[in-house]
């Protein structure tokens, strides 16, 4: 065992450049300020930029609430498809994840403009216009559109373990289909919700590139105001690494009380 | 007279074009350990599911008691199953796989709590409940699955190889255990196997399946003497199985000699299939028998010496069982009471190849 471990070398460089150094350095910045000696003051500035922190957390909790809502059912069927219509349907999954993500957001623009294809069409039939872009509801639509394959697929895949005779186990012994999805179904998938919601979750609550292209700027995210800090017309490295290491410190809690969500219920079967 | 509990009438399945099986009927006792048992790929697990609700048949009838069950979904139907992998559940502690059934009726926690108990000391499982079923050895597993299915106080329970991924010692056992908790709980079993010493060990009445057509039903001990076709003496025991010809009632000839038998009512010259088991071949001196052979192999068994002997002119080598050892190369003469010869109608399959199956 111990003789292999220069095998991992490369990893631990890899680690050392593109994560250990990066945190370092965000670290550095967020606790100086611009002379360089140690200060607290960017922590505390967060009061200031705590509607755009709260919006962020919100808008990502809904988003994140309606991937696992769309997400689970079709993660559901896809499991107990036929293994080709499986395929079929894990390729329809993953075909637009191909297209670039700018451009995938971009056409979502055109299409909820006032006078965008979706309006257009309503139009025809003596609806609307309904006024869709730039609200908060189209950058849930974004979020929803681009992170829901990263709920499904993870819920799919500890969902497609589920042995079939399971199910028939699960019937054998008197339980309805609601009874199988609640007590079987649902308690071995929660691995997979669990994984879904976080990859979901971390980058809807930090997106910037959705919130400008569908929010039109009027709604501004976290992330959004830690780009301005760093790439915007006044820049401040210091508070932009204070905010992005509160956003950091949030993400790894709530990642921190959903692992032990799942714990919970491994180990406390006997509470279902 | 106990009355049927499960009844298939003209059973047909088809998969892909394959009949699977063929017009199978069954009428099952209440109360029975009956035994379906074939070689594998026969239909055994199929009529199973068919029986628990978890295949539909092409056609025919399945009955519980007198009522029509087959529009009846698996979750309805009182009787449990005991699969072939046990299908535990791994997110559930011991206690509450067998408490699974209990909790979807809504039964009280009390309730739940002693039946749990009294199951899990029903199959010798006391003490396990907070254990993880991934952490049980084969044998524990398949006990909570018996368990677990028989908390829902099934009037029948089905259970598939259930002993099937067990090493023989602890299979031995379970059987031993299957058999008292069957007795003690007085309900019927329907019981899965290929293994031809568990059927005849633990049933009251085996249904002897090939190709998805029964060959033969009844006691173990009429399968054993009585079998009524060569595939079920070949597949029950090992068996020699020879041509012969019926001259007359009673009076057969295989291998070249004429023997008495106790079979009547076949044609004249019939050509027939004639079955002796290895330990009802009497060894005599070569002179006085027509059928002789040679030695040409001896194997000590424990309780009897297992020899082969080449008899000229046939094909297959016959097996012979005696507790006195012959000299390999010796030529013997054989000789069998007209009782222990088994006349049957010919088997137009091939028993080898039947078998070979598994
Ligand atoms: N769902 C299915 N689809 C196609 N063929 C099947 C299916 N289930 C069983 N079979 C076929 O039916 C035959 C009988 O199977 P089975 O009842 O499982 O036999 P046994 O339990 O006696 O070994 C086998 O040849 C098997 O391949
Ligand atoms: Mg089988």
């Amino acid at each position: 065992m111990k003789k292999d471990s220069w095998l991992a070398s490369p990893f631990m460089v890899w680690v050392l450049i593109f994560t250990v150094v990066p945190l370092g350095m965000v670290c550095w910045y967020a606790f100086t300020d611009a002379s360089g000696a140690f200060t607290f003051e960017n922590i505390l500035k967060i009061g200031t930029y705590w509607d755009y922190l709260k919006d962020s957390l919100i808008m990502g909790a809904v988003a994140t609430a309606l991937c696992l809502l769309l997400g689970y059912p079709l993660a559901y069927i896809m499991s107990r498809a036929s293994w080709g219509a499986q395929q079929t349907m894990m390729m329809l999954l993953m075909l637009p994840q191909w297209m670039n993500f700018l451009l995938r957001t971009y056409s979502w623009m055109t299409l909820l403009e006032n006078n965008g294809l979706i309006n257009n069409i309503l139009g025809r039939i003596g609806l609307g216009p309904f006024h869709m872009i730039n609200t908060k509801g189209a950058i849930i639509l974004g979020m929803v559109y681009n992170f829901l394959p990263y709920m499904i697929l993870p819920i799919y895949s500890v969902m497609e373990k589920i042995h079939d005779s399971l199910f028939e186990a699960a019937r054998d012994l008197g339980a309805n289909r609601f009874n199988t999805m609640r007590r079987v179904v649902f308690p071995l998938s929660l691995p997979g919700v669990i994984t879904g919601i976080t990859m979901v979750f971390v980058p809807s609550v930090s997106t910037f590139v959705i919130s400008q292209m569908l929010g039109g700027g009027r709604n501004m995210l976290i992330g959004d105001v830690i780009e301005r800090l760093f790439v915007g017309a006044a820049p401040n490295y210091n508070v932009g690494a204070a905010l992005s290491l509160v956003l950091m410190v949030l993400i790894l809690i709530s990642m921190a009380v959903m692992k032990k969500f799942d714990d919970g219920e491994e180990t406390g079967g006997l509470m279902m | 007279m106990s009355e049927n509990i499960i009844s298939l009438k003209n059973i047909s399945v088809s998969f892909d074009d394959e009949v699977i099986l063929d017009k199978l009927n069954l009428d099952i006792k209440d109360g029975a350990f009956v035994t379906l048992l074939g070689p594998s790929g026969c239909g055994k697990t199929t009529t199973l599911r068919i029986i628990g609700g978890f295949q539909e048949p092409d056609s025919g009838d399945v009955f519980f008691g007198s009522e029509r069950i087959n529009d009846l979904p698996a979750h309805k139907r009182k009787l449990n199953t005991v699969f072939q992998r046990y299908a535990l559940f791994p997110h559930l502690n011991v206690y509450e796989n067998v408490a699974f059934g209990m909790r979807v009726q809504k039964k009280s926690e009390a309730e739940i709590k002693a039946k749990v108990a009294e199951m899990l000391k029903l199959v010798s499982l006391d003490g396990f409940e907070k254990r993880r079923t991934s952490t049980l050895s084969g044998g524990q597993q398949q006990r909570v699955a018996i368990a677990r299915a028989l908390a829902n106080d099934p009037r029948v329970l089905l259970l598939d190889e259930p002993l099937g991924a067990l090493d023989l010692k602890l299979r031995k056992e379970m059987q031993v255990e299957l058999k008292r908790i069957q007795s003690r709980l007085g309900i019927t079993f329907i019981y899965v196997t290929h293994d031809q010493e568990e059927a005849l060990s633990m049933s009251d009445t085996i249904v002897v399946m090939n190709h998805g057509v029964i060959q033969q039903i009844g006691s173990p001990t009429d399968i054993y003497n009585e079998p009524e076709n060569g595939f079920v003496a070949d597949f029950i025991g090992e068996s020699n199985i020879v041509d012969g010809i019926m001259h007359a009632d009673c009076d057969v000839e295989f291998c070249g000699t004429r023997f008495e038998c106790v079979d009547t009512g076949f044609g004249k010259d019939e050509e027939v299939d004639v079955v002796v088991r290895p330990e009802d071949v009497i060894v005599v001196p070569k002179e006085e028998s027509g059928l002789r052979g040679t030695v040409t192999s001896v194997t000590f068994k424990g309780v009897h010496y297992e020899m082969y002997v080449n008899v000229p002119g046939e094909e297959e080598e016959w097996i012979i069982q005696s507790t006195v050892a012959q000299e390999e190369g010796k030529e013997i003469g054989m000789t069998v009471i007209p009782e222990n010869i088994h006349i049957m109608k010919k088997y137009t399959g091939d028993y080898a190849s039947d078998i070979e199956f598994e």
